[in-house]
């Protein structure tokens, strides 16, 4: 007896994909950091694909935008990344600037040159810091993130606030820096340098580290620059793009510093680059603090462009019409029926807004251009191949902050 | 001092690239607003002509976004595209607008030329409800599936059409 072929075949065919195994990673989940979704195609260990999902976070940020006048809008820019919340700041007002058409006074070029590479170094501190805790080095996030502690400090001396800063105005600035402050920085200067040392002797040659790391996650240059990636993701994987040198903007051009590439493209790569980037901002700040340009610190009030200070509107009388005027809804900016895009390098990328303005004081579009979605989408090219537990080291080298993925 | 790569200096300026352009596809509308180049690009040369960019060095694709121009002064469409390129080695950047209208707001996918187009077009009809013909995976980016409107455009509310306490809520038992 023979069965026949045709009966076999009838019968349903047994495709490869049957022995895969669906594994649903977060949105709540201690390593994903955040909340943020993929859907995991695994054949034993390994993963064969992953599809990311995102969208737990959305608040609507760029339609709030539309309903905000520039200054007010600083306090949403604070939320959508609040790991470094002063580079969204800075970015937020430069777009707005541009727009408008305000000249930054120098002082205050080198101040926002200032605290965007502390927010650098502290959105540094903190990737870093996670891809270390989440492949099992837990000493070294501690390390990270007692010296994001001090700088949260700089910035409550600064403006007020630790987390959500709001700090710059357009125009300027909401406080001017203070010696305190600056006193505050140049501690953190001194004796920051000595914990980097120790962060780089804990994890650049442990063998766990190196080996979870090296080799996970490769991303080609050409593939970072198809899919979009900026920021050290980029220059990890060989594409030597950083806005500041490229497009010197605030008071980058005076000021130097190296551009920190890396061509193995891998998360060891990526730490590296955000190690050494760290380095770099701190002889940034260091330089910026030396040369620290004396004079007003916001557009002057003449020009009703920039908030007067308090001082200002309670002593002279320009500076209470000022005021007045700036609040008034029909007296405020002069907004250009125009549209205009600026970026900033952030800590994690090319983070931009496009702007359109209608004669209103309120943005009529303000889109958010965040390196965090295009770092996400790369996600499941990045781990194809890999195991279950490199999700982790490739996920944290990315850094991605959901309140900016999903804005 | 930071010098600037060795690629910028050499590399053409950047409304040489939109004379190519208009060799190519006729005349096209074209500004520049602090020191920002723009070009207008109909939809129908969309994919071709960003295809020419990119062979002209404009291998970064910066942003996808959208503004819908409802009740704009001075609007001639309803929706206008967003195109941000950039060049990594020639330093430069362009802005390409591509205008649509409703009732069929679609214009083509840049997906094929680069991957980075894949979820900012998805994210543009999540909020806009633009059609991207030829695109891979064409599912909404940050709504969940089920919803019906496209939040970004100027005619829906701020406050919202009450989504937020029609959500269907899941228990354990029916999950």
């Amino acid at each position: 007896m023979s069965i026949a072929p045709a009966e076999f075949e009838t019968r349903p065919e047994r495709r490869s994909e049957d022995y895969l195994w669906t594994l649903n990673f977060g949105p709540q989940h201690p390593a994903t950091h955040t909340t943020l979704r993929l859907v995991l195609k695994l054949e034993g260990e390994r993963v064969v694909d992953a599809m990311p999902e995102m969208g737990y976070l959305h608040s609507g940020f760029e339609k709030i935008g539309e309903h905000l006048t520039f200054n007010q809008y600083v306090t949403v820019t604070d939320r959508m990344n609040y790991i470094s919340p002063m580079a969204n700041n800075v970015a937020w007002h430069q777009a707005v600037e541009k727009l408008l058409g305000i000249e930054l006074t120098p002082r205050c070029t080198y101040i926002r040159t200032i605290i965007a590479e502390l927010a650098r170094i502290s959105d540094h501190l903190l990737c870093n810091g996670a891809v270390g805790l989440d492949t099992g080095a837990f000493t070294f996030f501690l390390y990270a993130f007692y010296q994001r502690e001090v700088i949260y400090d700089i910035f409550e001396t600064l403006c007020g606030a630790r987390f959500t800063n709001s700090y710059t105005r357009v125009g300027g600035v909401s406080q001017d820096i203070t010696p305190l402050v600056i006193e505050k920085i140049r501690g953190f200067l001194k004796t920051f340098p000595k914990t980097l040392d120790d962060m780089e002797r804990l994890l650049n040659r442990n063998r766990i580290f190196v080996d979870r790391t090296k080799g996970v996650g490769l991303l080609t240059k050409a593939e970072a620059i198809n899919r979009g990636a900026t920021g050290p993701v980029a220059r990890a994987s060989g594409v030597t793009r950083d806005l500041r040198r490229d497009e010197p903007y605030l008071a980058y051009a005076d000021l130097d510093f190296q551009v920190c590439c890396a061509a193995a493209g891998d998360c060891y790569a990526r730490y590296l680059v955000r190690m050494q980037e760290m380095r770099e901002s701190l002889k940034i700040v260091e330089q910026a603090l030396e040369n620290l340009p004396e004079g007003p610190v916001n557009v002057g009030i003449d020009q009703r462009t920039a908030l007067p200070t308090k001082q200002q509107v309670y002593s002279t009388i320009e500076g209470t019409i000022s005021h007045f005027e700036l609040s008034m809804s029909n007296r405020g900016f002069e907004v250009p029926c125009e549209e205009s895009y600026a970026a900033i390098e952030a800590p994690n990328g090319e983070l931009g807004f496009y702007i359109v303005g209608d004669g209103e004081d309120a943005a009529y579009r303000a889109r958010c251009r965040p390196p965090s979605v295009l770092h996400f989408a790369l996600f499941p090219h990045l781990i194809r191949g890999h195991t279950l537990s490199d999700i982790v080291a490739v996920l944290g080298s990315l850094n991605i902050i959901a309140a900016e993925l999903d804005r | 001092m930071p010098q600037p790569s060795d690629a910028a200096s050499e590399s053409a300026p950047v409304n040489s690239h939109v004379a190519a352009l208009e060799d190519a596809f006729g005349p096209l509308e074209n500004s520049v607003f602090r020191d920002q180049q723009r070009v207008v690009l109909p939809a129908e040369h969309s994919p071709a002509a960003f295809a020419v960019l990119k062979d002209r060095g404009f291998d970064l694709l910066v942003d996808v976004s959208c503004v819908d121009y409802l009740e704009y002064r001075g609007a001639k469409h309803r929706y206008g595209l967003i195109y941000l390129l950039a060049s990594t080695a020639g330093n430069q950047r362009l802005t390409v607008r591509v205008f649509v209208d409703d009732p069929d707001p679609t214009v083509a996918s840049l997906a094929p030329l680069w991957e980075a187009a894949n979820w900012l077009e998805r994210e543009v009809w999540d909020l806009f409800g633009i059609r991207f013909t030829g695109h891979p995976d064409l599912r909404r980016l940050v709504l969940p599936e089920a919803f019906t409107a496209h939040p970004l455009r100027k005619d829906y509310p701020l406050q919202g059409r009450g989504e937020r306490h029609n959500f269907p809520v899941i228990t354990r038992d029916h999950s």
